[in-house]
């Protein structure tokens, strides 16, 4: 028995190790995805005021701050029983798909895409940004810099800092637009959906027009058929900011639609011993094992999920990106590797959303805070993510201190989906005892599909248990025994 | 642990002026009073920083002390003001820190009163001993101080060190 | 000539800091023409045995991010230490200890049956938690032992400077990597930033009384402040005047106060305690029923003053990774 180890899992926001057990033949036993990592914010968030909590939570994540942050504001609004004004709704919702615009163009460039534009077995040196820019060339790597700084300072102006903004306090915005920066915000928009299109079509010529890229998309290495969850408006369309939570079957069909005040009765997380990360898994089919299909509890966020739940796009290129995507991919989507043009979609929805937004006339009011008059009790708040589906669930003291927390984060929402990809490509892929740098890669783009973020998905806090495991033969001989803790 | 086994150690800050000289005081008088505490002189209350309440802790105490003028008798007008508006928070982090609340105490004891000194010193002693150490005997700290001082900077103060 | 090779990685972290040096936008460009960065395991696909095979030394530098709070994140910083000249401090967490710090303020046990048992979406099956060491029916599988306490990066390994924050701004990521690579990095164990309180560096200095007065506290939802005046003299609780500067008051500018995460200035060892003591010192009245419902309206102490420091502060710095019991 040899075992192939992948330390540390590269261009994504966390650490991990992928283990892959192969027998003697060669062929791959199971494949191990292994996230070793936790801080505790549940825990150390009980006693600490509710308003330092946007900015405590969004330190779960450097890379998508923001998501953790309005989610965490909006549970205050409700802790606090208080209603922002309209302004303070358009600019967060503003702020928030400026930062889901540049947050996925930094996994398209950055993170994922390196593996298409540069190509999957590329030498392990040129599988990243550098590539990419070499790939692309300096001007047009010159545009994409200029767009995600031109975001990441109009995310300061608001917020103060790019990363772990200041913004959100119960009941409103710290900061608004003046009139005199409308402009620059609109035409940041519409460049933005300038930079989004271009996105979609370098999509189009670097991965669709590549007869490989199609076929690995549409393998069945790089497939899943599970159940699928995200936010909708009042229309079924894709919001980031608000709605209500749908989830789809892997037929396509409506299984449950619910607000998120009534998560617990919906979501429900999994523990597994060889792991920190817990695994969401719906409680109305329950928590069947790593498997496929309707009678397992299994869902997946993020694009590829929020496309699926959807019946539409809000925002007319979106729209039309999403009816070509559909018509070739059909409904539901089931290839993990779409996500990725499932995540550029929702680049030039955001975009669009962001420019109808910074064109309002009322997203330059003064009146962006309204003081919370009522005792704190309880709230609970929702955005997605751009890695998916994010609950923040906060209960508080009248002096609004907290006494407990509850967080379902993103990529918990993609964990068992990813442990179950990262098993299929590996035993799809690895074969024999000869095994590269270049096929590792391709077993490491099973997860990076899902642009998995697992400061995020282990934000909790374990600690140790005693345990001795004990191995019998079929005599009930003890073969081997394994004790950990005091 | 067994408590009656362990006898306390409390430091006690106290002022130049007041609470020293009733220390003083109590000794010349030939008025008796625990070993169990070590006197750390300073000019005022005032001066007493929350960081060596903390560090005093750090090292193994298991009770502090602040002793100070009366309000309205400090030597310095104000500076005893200063030590109960700090002593106020102080308070609250310790206990949040988990710090029982016997073993940190303010205390306006001037120079005359050596009879008051002797008095909360034994009732602190007392007090403290019940509660126990406050770090385990081997997690107490080595003598040698693991800390180095934070680095000064050459460059004086008015000059923004930017690299 | 080669160029020198350097390194960045993340202990406990958020990722932030990675973020902050993908915020160099265009200079990123320069860094890369200087620099060869040999392991980055957000952006670039060097693994662990990639660090292994380097030379000791062989690194110009490595910038280490996050806490340390797991056994794997203490053998990496050890790995990377031999095999860099310079070993960089990057962040609060790097730095204090960060934010997760406070996770020091809660009992490891009771944490535990929360996170795998009683939190209200986990349904737990058998008291299964995570396991150190674990027999799969395919061999064995290891999971990093997880530590009591959080310690900052000093606490572990030799660390020659420190950049502050939470995350350091561009810039001051700019003007360190040119000091290294100019040569001109001052005295070991310097903090690569201002060396004077945030205060001097904030527009609303002007409007900040000679003696700050605390009559009332306010907490931030309380109060709608008024604009281009010091938020301290309004009665907003900021960390201005105990905070490191260098970061040009971006919070405040966005109309919120400072919380502190660069940091305490030189000679100061404790950060909680100096702005417990600054702060409290400017409380507007000598009358003791007074002073408690001022205090009162602080009411949670730790999470204000220490909210990225608590590691390192005297009651934790130096006392290991595991609680006394």
């Amino acid at each position: 028995m040899t075992k192939v180890t992948i330390d540390p899992i590269t261009r994504l926001e966390g650490h991990g190790r992928i283990e892959i057990f192969l027998n003697d033949a060669g062929d791959v036993d199971r494949a191990y995805f292994v996230v070793p990592e936790l801080r505790g914010f549940e825990k150390f968030a009980v006693g600490r005021r509710a308003e330092d909590m946007p900015q405590i939570t969004s330190r779960i994540c450097g890379v998508c701050p923001t998501a953790h942050h309005m989610a965490s504001t909006k549970a205050l609004d409700d802790l606090f029983h208080v209603e922002p004004p309209p302004a303070a709704l358009k600019l967060r919702e503003m702020f928030y798909n400026i930062f889901m615009l540049e947050d996925h163009a930094l996994h398209f460039y950055f993170l994922g895409g390196p593996d298409f534009i540069v190509g999957p077995k590329a030498p392990k040196a040129a599988r990243n940004i550098l590539g990419v820019i070499g790939k692309v060339g300096v001007e047009v790597a010159g545009q994409v810099i200029a767009m995600r700084k031109e975001l990441r300072e109009l995310m300061a102006y608001l917020g103060g800092k790019p990363v772990h903004p200041v913004f959100g306090l119960p009941g409103g915005v710290a900061k608004g637009m003046q009139k005199e920066d409308q402009e620059r915000f609109i035409k940041a928009a519409e460049q933005g959906l300038d930079f989004a299109l271009f996105t979609l079509k370098a999509f189009h010529d670097l991965v669709l027009g590549n007869r490989e890229y199609v076929d690995l998309i549409l393998s069945d290495a790089y497939k899943h058929r599970t159940y699928y969850l995200g936010l909708v408006d009042g229309n079924n369309r894709v919001n980031f900011y608000d709605g209500m939570l749908r989830v789809v079957g892997p037929e396509g069909k409506e299984f449950e639609r619910f607000s998120v005040q009534q998560y617990v009765d919906h979501l429900a997380e999994h523990v597994e011993p060889w792991t920190y990360v817990k695994f969401m898994f719906l409680r109305n089919v329950g928590w069947r094992g790593f498997n496929d299909g309707e009678e397992s509890g299994v869902y997946s966020v993020a694009p590829l999920a929020r496309l699926n739940v959807a019946d539409g796009m809000a925002t007319p290129k979106a729209q039309e990106a999403y009816e070509e995507y559909l018509s070739t991919l059909g409904k539901p989507v089931h290839q993990t590797l779409a996500n990725h043009w499932a995540r550029v979609i929702e680049m030039v929805y955001a975009a669009e959303r962001f420019l109808e937004l910074a064109s309002d006339p009322e997203i330059t009011s003064t009146e962006i805070r309204r003081i919370p008059t009522a005792t704190p009790t309880m709230g609970i708040g929702v955005v997605e993510a751009p890695r998916g589906t994010l609950i923040h669930h906060y209960e508080s003291d009248e002096r609004g201190l907290l006494t407990r927390a509850n967080l379902i984060v993103a990529t918990q929402g993609n964990a068992a989906r990813i442990a179950m990809s990262v098993d299929k490509a590996a035993k799809a892929l690895v074969h024999g005892t000869s095994v590269d740098d270049g096929l590792l890669n391709m077993v490491e783009m099973a997860f990076r599909a899902y642009d998995p973020c697992h400061a995020c998905a282990t934000h909790a806090l374990p600690g140790q248990m005693p345990l001795i495991i004990s191995l019998r033969d079929a005599d009930g001989n003890v073969l081997r025994e394994l004790i950990r803790g005091d | 642990m067994d408590n009656a086994d362990y006898e306390p150690t409390i430091v006690a800050f106290t002022c130049t002026w007041c609470t020293y000289l009733a220390a003083d005081l109590a000794g010349t008088s030939r008025m008796s009073y625990p070993a169990n505490i070590r006197i750390i002189r300073a000019m005022c209350s005032g001066r007493i920083d929350p960081q060596f309440v903390l560090d005093a802790f750090r090292w193994g105490a298991d009770g502090v002390l602040i002793g100070g003028c009366h309000p309205g008798d400090c030597h310095y007008q104000e500076g005893n003001y200063k030590a109960l508006r700090r002593f106020k928070l102080l308070k609250k982090l310790v206990a949040e820190l988990g710090i029982e609340d016997e073993r940190l105490r303010l205390e306006w004891i001037s120079a005359s009163e050596a009879d008051k000194f002797c008095a909360v010193i034994n009732d602190m002693v007392e007090k403290v001993r019940a509660l126990g150490p406050r770090l385990p005997a081997e997690s107490r700290p080595k003598p040698e101080p693991v800390l180095e001082p934070a680095p000064s900077t050459s460059a004086p103060p008015e000059e923004a060190i930017h690299v | 000539m080669s160029k020198p090779k350097v390194g960045l990685y993340w202990c406990a972290s958020c990722g932030g800091c990675e973020e902050a040096v993908v915020d160099l936008a265009e200079k990123i460009l320069d860094v890369v023409a200087a620099v060869d960065i040999v392991f980055w395991p957000v952006a670039l696909d060097f693994k662990k045995e990639d660090v292994e095979a380097l030379a000791d030394g062989e690194l110009t530098a490595i910038f280490i991010n996050g806490s340390i709070r797991l056994s794997e994140q203490e053998e990496m910083v050890h790995l990377l230490s031999r095999k860099a000249q310079y070993v960089i401090a990057f962040g609060s967490c790097a730095q204090l200890g960060g934010i997760p710090g406070l996770a020091n303020l809660a009992d490891r046990e009771s944490i535990f049956e929360y996170v795998y048992r009683d939190a209200p979406s986990v349904v737990s099956t058998d008291g299964v938690f995570p396991q150190t060491r674990l027999a799969v029916p395919e061999g064995e599988l290891k999971l990093p032992q997880f530590w009591d306490r959080v310690r900052a990066l000093d606490e572990v390994i030799d660390v020659d400077y420190y950049l502050p924050g939470c995350p350091p701004t561009p810039k001051l990521i700019a003007n360190a990597l040119t000091a290294l690579l100019e040569g001109k990095l001052p005295e070991k164990g310097a903090v690569l930033a201002s060396s004077r309180a945030l205060c001097y560096e904030c527009d609303l200095n002007p409007t900040k009384p000679e003696k700050p007065s605390l009559k009332d506290i306010k907490r931030v939802w309380e109060i709608i402040p008024e604009p281009d005046k010091c938020l301290l003299a309004q009665g907003i609780i900021c960390l201005g005047p105990v905070t490191r500067g260098g970061c040009e008051a971006l919070c405040v500018k966005a109309n919120m106060p400072c919380t502190g995460c660069f940091g305490p200035l030189d000679r100061v060892q404790d950060f909680g305690a100096k702005g417990l003591s600054a702060i409290s010192s400017l409380f507007a009245s000598n009358d003791e029923a007074e002073l408690e419902a001022l205090a009162d309206k602080i009411p949670d102490v730790a999470g204000l003053f220490y909210k990225y420091s608590l590691p390192a502060s005297l009651m934790f710095k130096g006392r290991g990774n595991t609680s006394e019991r």
